[in-house]
């Protein structure tokens, strides 16, 4: 049905156009700015296209290529290894709480569903991570604390939930452990929701610095957002202080400069670009699920 | 041979558990005695409680332990003693004192905290719906796939880039909103000096990374109205306007509704990243960008100071879990599917 451009659609198409470019614009414009020279970057400011574009700052970042790497050494493994656990861990739980006539299946999920309505909040989780978990400087606290997730538990329940019984009961008469109907029945069966949870799981896990923020200060073993981070607060605390002291503006000079920055967002962020058409319709999904009931 | 005794052995293994199962139905009519009643649960299932083990250790270690750990906000605590171990202050409520009384910063960063949450639900909801009632209205399969995959976007980037993004568009020196001043003639601003622009900054911020993410869950809601309403509307003269106004939004009223109580139970905690990264944590911008997690995140980290940091945190979670109480009730209250449990 072809319908006729009146002033409301044109509104309507005008809207959605103008923030879809405001929301791509800053991606551009980093994208620009990493194939910018820096004397262009300071002459005219950063451009979507740069005039004469060239690979100095990617080369700069290579130059200190072995930090990076580590990063992204560590922010995979990270990623993989608590990936895995989560879907592990939160498929397991789903699985016990989706079991109908379990005794104390009702104790368990208040167990669960209280953790999203209250917790101890920055202060006592950092002094029990700290103290009595002895996490700082090692790779589980850049992987434990974020394994479960009550929301992922109860996605993971509901879609269970809703599996025929009788699929457990054959199972069961024919000897299967709660394990294996678990791995090899409804694992298979929930793929739309596993799918969704491995993809928010991956996300959270990539995108991490809160964890290396707070339970990591040796700098050797910082993930990749934690390196990024640590870049731009070292050249912003300088450049606050550039406007009183000559010294500072000369270490300024010897930084990396602003096209490194950004060099180093394209670095980091890319591999979620390139993926983000093949899976944003999971994330669609899981939204539509869990959104209201998050 | 071997194969099939063992295939045959954990049948019978399974036909018994089945049946106990059953057993323990029948009678659980009648009164077991409870300590029995455990007993034979755990005997039958002992593999699925061993299945939620992972899941239980974790949360205990991860929530359970943090939350007994709010006691340390009536302690004054010892490294060497640590949180249960350290004596109470003397009088018990003291870091509560020295929290309420002479702490502008402390008291700023609460009220901040109250004023950019109303902000962001109050504008962000209009605009995410908005977004989605206009992404409704657009026909053409491919500009109504491409925008919204666009929109979405920011959602899936860290807060330590968007920190990047907003400092290339406000920075003093080549940032593009500066240049665009003064290629109109007008004079700089150094954005990252005054702190009276960021309540309006972290609010386009935070619509820029939200509204996609939003605007899905209400199209969800609209793609889920019976097409009928429409079709008589249409046969009765409505114009789109009019559809929209009668239709979708009387019926989207519930999602929205939910949606912004839901905030309002959370609207003690902020997203930390936002308005950590974002501000470069700039002490100049404290006066209007300092929230309640930076603000504890100061004391913690940076000043080492447990009891303040502790009080506010315990002030925190307590008026949040009161809250998220509050609108889940009312969320209750007003549709049954709506509420969070």
């Amino acid at each position: 049905m072809k319908e006729r451009m009146t002033i409301g659609r044109f509104i309507v198409h005008l809207f959605v156009i103008v923030f879809s470019f405001v929301c791509l614009y800053p991606f551009l414009l980093v994208v620009g700015g990493s194939l910018m020279t820096n004397s262009e970057a300071i002459n005219s400011g950063f451009k979507v296209i740069p005039d004469e574009p060239t690979l100095a700052s990617y080369q700069i970042l290579l130059g200190n290529g072995a930090l990076i790497f580590n990063g992204y050494k560590i922010t995979v493994f990270v990623t993989v290894v608590g990936t895995c656990l989560s879907i592990a861990v939160n498929g397991m739980m789903g699985y016990v709480l989706s079991r109908k006539h379990l005794a104390g299946r009702r104790v368990m999920n208040l167990y669960v569903l209280l953790t999203m309505l209250f917790n101890g909040g920055m202060v006592p989780w950092y002094l029990v991570c700290t103290q009595y978990l002895h996490l700082k400087d090692t790779y589980w606290a850049l992987i434990l604390p974020s394994v479960v997730s009550a929301w992922y538990i109860f996605l993971i329940r509901n879609y269970f939930t809703g599996v025929p019984e009788e699929l457990w009961e054959s199972a069961k008469l024919d000897g299967a452990s709660e394990f294996t109907v678990f791995s090899k029945i409804y694992l298979p069966l929930a793929t739309p929701v596993i799918a969704t949870v491995v993809l928010f799981a991956a996300l959270g896990y990539w995108n991490d610095w809160w964890l290396g923020l707070m339970l990591i200060d040796d700098s050797t073993m910082q993930p990749l957002q934690m390196l990024l981070r640590t870049m731009i607060s070292n050249i912003q605390f300088l450049q606050t202080m550039s406007q009183q002291s000559s010294e500072v503006q000369a270490m300024l000079a010897s930084v990396p400069g602003d096209g490194v920055k950004m060099a180093m967002v394209v670095v980091t962020t890319g591999p979620i670009i390139l993926l983000y058409p093949f899976v944003q319709k999971y994330f669609m999904k899981g939204i539509m699920v869990g959104a209201v009931k998050g | 041979m071997i194969y099939q005794i063992t295939l045959d052995k954990s049948k019978k293994k399974g036909m018994k558990s089945l049946k106990n199962q059953k057993k323990l139905k029948s009678v659980s009519g009648k009164k077991r005695k409870l300590g029995e009643r455990i007993l034979l649960s755990i005997r039958n299932n002992w593999q699925l409680y061993a299945m939620s083990i992972p899941a239980v250790v974790l949360l205990f270690c991860f929530a359970y332990l943090p939350m007994g750990g709010l006691i340390i906000a009536f302690k004054k605590y010892n490294f060497r003693l640590g949180i249960w171990g350290s004596p109470f202050m003397d009088p018990w409520y003291k870091n509560f004192e020295i929290l309420f009384k002479n702490n502008a910063v402390a008291l700023n960063a609460i009220k901040n905290t109250i004023i950019l949450n109303a902000l962001f639900i109050s504008v962000g909801t209009v605009f995410a719906l908005a977004l989605a009632l206009c992404f409704n209205e657009i026909s053409n399969k491919y500009i109504k796939k491409i925008t919204q995959s666009i929109t979405f976007l920011p959602y899936f980037i860290s807060t330590v880039v968007i920190g990047i993004f907003v400092s290339g568009l406000l920075g003093f020196e080549n940032g593009v909103i500066n240049r665009i001043i003064v290629s109109l003639g007008g004079e700089k601003v150094a954005f990252y000096m005054e702190a009276k622009w960021w309540p309006w900054i972290l609010l386009i911020v935070n619509i820029w990374k939200g509204a996609g993410y939003n605007a899905v869950v209400y199209l969800a809601t609209i793609s889920g109205i019976d097409s009928s309403y429409y079709e008589a509307a249409k046969i009765d003269g409505a114009s789109r306007w009019q559809q929209t106004r009668y239709i979708s939004l009387p019926l989207l009223k519930p999602t929205v509704i939910t949606m912004t109580l839901l905030s309002v139970g959370k609207i003690m905690n902020s997203d930390f990243g936002l308005f950590y990264n974002v501000t470069g944590d700039m002490p100049t911008l404290y006066e209007t960008a300092d929230v309640i997690d930076t603000y504890i995140y100061r004391a913690l980290r940076q000043l080492g100071d447990i009891g303040i940091s502790s009080a506010t945190g315990f002030f925190q979670s307590i008026v949040g879990f009161f809250l998220v109480l509050l609108s889940n009730w009312a969320a209750n209250k007003y549709s049954e599917e709506g509420a969070l449990f």
